[in-house]
């Protein structure tokens, strides 16, 4: 089958690689009818996350056609249309069972990698390193699920891929990180980073009851997507965030701060044990100043929020600001599962429709030019989905 | 390899008195038997019961488990340079009697004991194992249950004579609030010198713990998710 492959650094290729089989008794395997390019893959496309290996297969946003299912998956049926969660969850461990599903503790099968690194090891993840598991991602044209008789949602028929597809991970992580800001009626919520996950963050902060989202971003088209979804925006190159924010809010600051950004911008990344991203490390010590912002911004006993992903070591953290005020941290890799069905309900009943965030359609062989657009964020590119069987821009132009 | 390699996470956790007397009853035993038999091995095996016995008495493994690892301790622990503990322990959500029943089943061991090939029960509470080592080539010895509470505890030895002087135990112990299960391994392996104290050493690789850590894992894994995670069809 052909699949996006990581190949080094800035290098993705469109390959050949072997069809997926049945591992597991609980497995099945997806034909992908629509496959996204995350924002985190941009880590990965960046060099910034260790344990990488030439040829993994990546992407973690899909969904698709079931084709085949494992012995003891009594839960899905071929030709069944499922959305997969981008956690991989086994469903019956202690935290599986307290909807902690992005902490399952059986579904990393490398998981002494991370313990080295964090103590304990989260759950698998599709497509996003050896350390989360060595997981064969979702940009291909067939995907093996483990646990599929826990993840994939099945989805109705009179919803469209491009509606439900999100659900697999951006949705759910702009939801919960909106839910995690406890938000009351009347309350404030600042949003730093307009990219996808900020866009469902600020959706979900006024689904939750939010009287205000301040957006800020530097992108003229990401910060008028925020302002259609009834935002008010700043542009972080024009103004001062922090002395906007207090006006904004009349001397006390937002009730609740997200941070959309993550690793990347701020720079914060894995330890030695892989050379590489201790040089990463190096170059990137001062770029944590979002988060320090979203702290020295949040107003007192507020919340900060932080749904952008974070993987080592931070650089003066203001702690000390945080204590001060008393402050609630919530964190963490998003716990799909949970929110799946309940976000499928807000789309089927029309509250929201996900593909707003969509600018580019594409074929799977048009994925390594793609990458790089959208990390240089170059023609106003805000979200990519992919359609394996979809004819390439090279092919279209050649008239096969 | 190493010398005196002691490895723990938990190994603090005060002992009811009954799991008292029973670790003093093993080590007593370990000791009786090892002192019978005027050999190497027996040697070994006799001195193998004194944390066994100190955990008898004190309630407490002795401190070179503890990761502080004091030289003259360890030596008059293992009588000798080459004597290996490991100590692991792994909380699963299984009820504690089907814990109990994967282990007291020593032929399902191999299923998440990666150096294991087979585990045979051979009648009267002994066994006979065989091990992958590096190479192809493949480490056999007997041994036998020496103690035995369901749900509790099991611990094993292994017979005179055999290439690999091991002992062991496995404890049950119902955590939180009786919802979850904690197993605790502790095993003891002395190798031989020469050429199959080698193959025995490289059984368990540079980090023993690490490696019964991956085992208990396994385990884990297999009795809350029904199987072990694979990535791919090489892993």
């Amino acid at each position: 089958m052909r699949a996006v492959c990581w190949a080094g650094k800035e290098n993705v290729r469109v390959e050949d690689v072997p069809d997926p089989k049945i591992l597991n008794p609980r497995d099945a395997i997806v034909k992908v009818t629509s496959t996204a390019i995350c924002g985190s893959d941009l880590h990965l496309y960046d060099g910034y996350i260790p344990t990488m290996e030439k040829g993994d297969v990546l992407g973690h946003e899909f969904m698709g056609e079931v084709v085949e299912v494992g012995k003891d998956n009594t839960r899905l049926r071929v030709g069944d249309r499922v959305v997969v969660p981008f956690t991989i969850a086994c469903g019956r461990c202690y935290f599986c069972r307290q909807q902690l599903w992005s902490l399952c503790d059986n579904s990393n099968p490398n998981a002494w990698m991370a313990e080295k690194l964090y103590g304990y090891s989260a759950s698998g993840l599709f497509g996003y390193s050896h350390m989360y598991g060595g997981y064969p991602g979702g940009q291909a044209e067939y995907a093996r699920v483990p646990f599929a008789d826990v993840g994939p949602l099945k989805v109705p028929d009179h919803l469209t891929d491009e509606q439900v597809l999100f659900l697999s991970d951006i949705f759910p992580t702009g939801y919960m990180a909106a839910e995690n800001c406890q938000i009351a009626p009347g309350d404030t919520i600042a949003v730093w980073g307009c990219g996808p996950v900020g866009q469902f963050a600020i959706k979900s902060a006024l689904l939750l009851g939010a009287e205000r989202v301040i957006a800020i971003d530097r992108f003229s088209e990401r910060l008028r997507l925020a302002s259609q979804a009834g935002a008010e925006t700043l542009n972080y190159e024009e103004v001062d965030v922090l002395d906007a924010l207090r006006d904004m809010t009349g001397g006390q600051g937002p009730d609740a701060c997200i941070d959309a950004v993550g690793l990347e911008a701020h720079g914060a990344t894995l330890d030695a044990w892989y050379d590489r991203a201790k040089t990463s490390m190096f170059l990137a010590t001062d770029r944590p100043h979002v988060l320090r912002q979203a702290i020295s911004a949040c107003r007192k006993g507020g919340t900060v929020s932080i749904p952008g992903v974070y993987g080592g070591w931070l650089d003066k953290f203001p702690l000390g600001a945080a204590f001060a005020k008393g402050l609630t941290l919530k964190m963490g890799q998003t716990h799909v599962h949970k929110y799946m069905p309940l976000l499928l309900e807000r789309i089927e009943r029309g509250e929201i429709d996900p593909a707003f965030v969509i600018t580019h359609r594409i074929a799977l062989e048009d994925a390594p030019g793609m990458y790089r657009t959208f990390r240089d964020k170059d023609d106003s590119c805000i979200k990519v989905v992919m359609k394996p069987g979809a004819v390439s821009q090279a092919d279209r132009r050649e008239g096969v | 390899m190493d010398a005196n390699i002691a490895a723990t996470r938990s190994s603090s956790i005060s002992l009811v008195d009954a799991e008292r007397s029973i670790t003093f009853g093993a080590g007593v035993l370990l000791l009786v038997v090892g002192a019978s038999r005027r050999s190497a091995a027996g040697t070994w095996l006799a001195a193998s019961s004194t944390p066994l016995i100190y955990r008898g008495l004190t309630g407490h493994w002795p401190k070179i488990f503890n990761g502080h690892a004091d030289r003259d301790g360890t030596k008059s622990a293992l009588a000798g340079p080459r004597g290996i503990h490991v100590q692991e322990s792994i909380r699963l959500e299984v009820p504690i009697a089907e814990a109990y029943q994967f282990w007291r089943r020593l032929d399902r061991l191999p299923q998440v004991m990666t150096h294991l090939q087979r585990v045979t029960e051979t009648g009267n509470g002994t066994s006979h194992w065989v091990a992958k080592a590096p190479g192809g080539m493949v480490v056999e010895w007997d041994a036998e249950i020496i103690n035995e509470i369901e749900n509790k505890l099991l611990a094993w030895r292994s017979l005179p004579a055999a290439d690999v002087v091991t002992a062991g135990s496995v404890t049950f112990a119902s955590v939180r609030g009786g919802r979850s299960t904690q197993v605790s391994v502790h095993l003891q392996y002395a190798p031989p010198a020469g050429k199959a104290g080698a193959l025995v050493a490289q059984l368990f690789g540079d980090e023993p713990s690490q490696t019964i850590r991956e085992d208990l894992r396994h385990f884990k894994q297999l009795l809350e998710a029904g199987e072990i995670p694979r990535a791919t069809a090489h892993t």
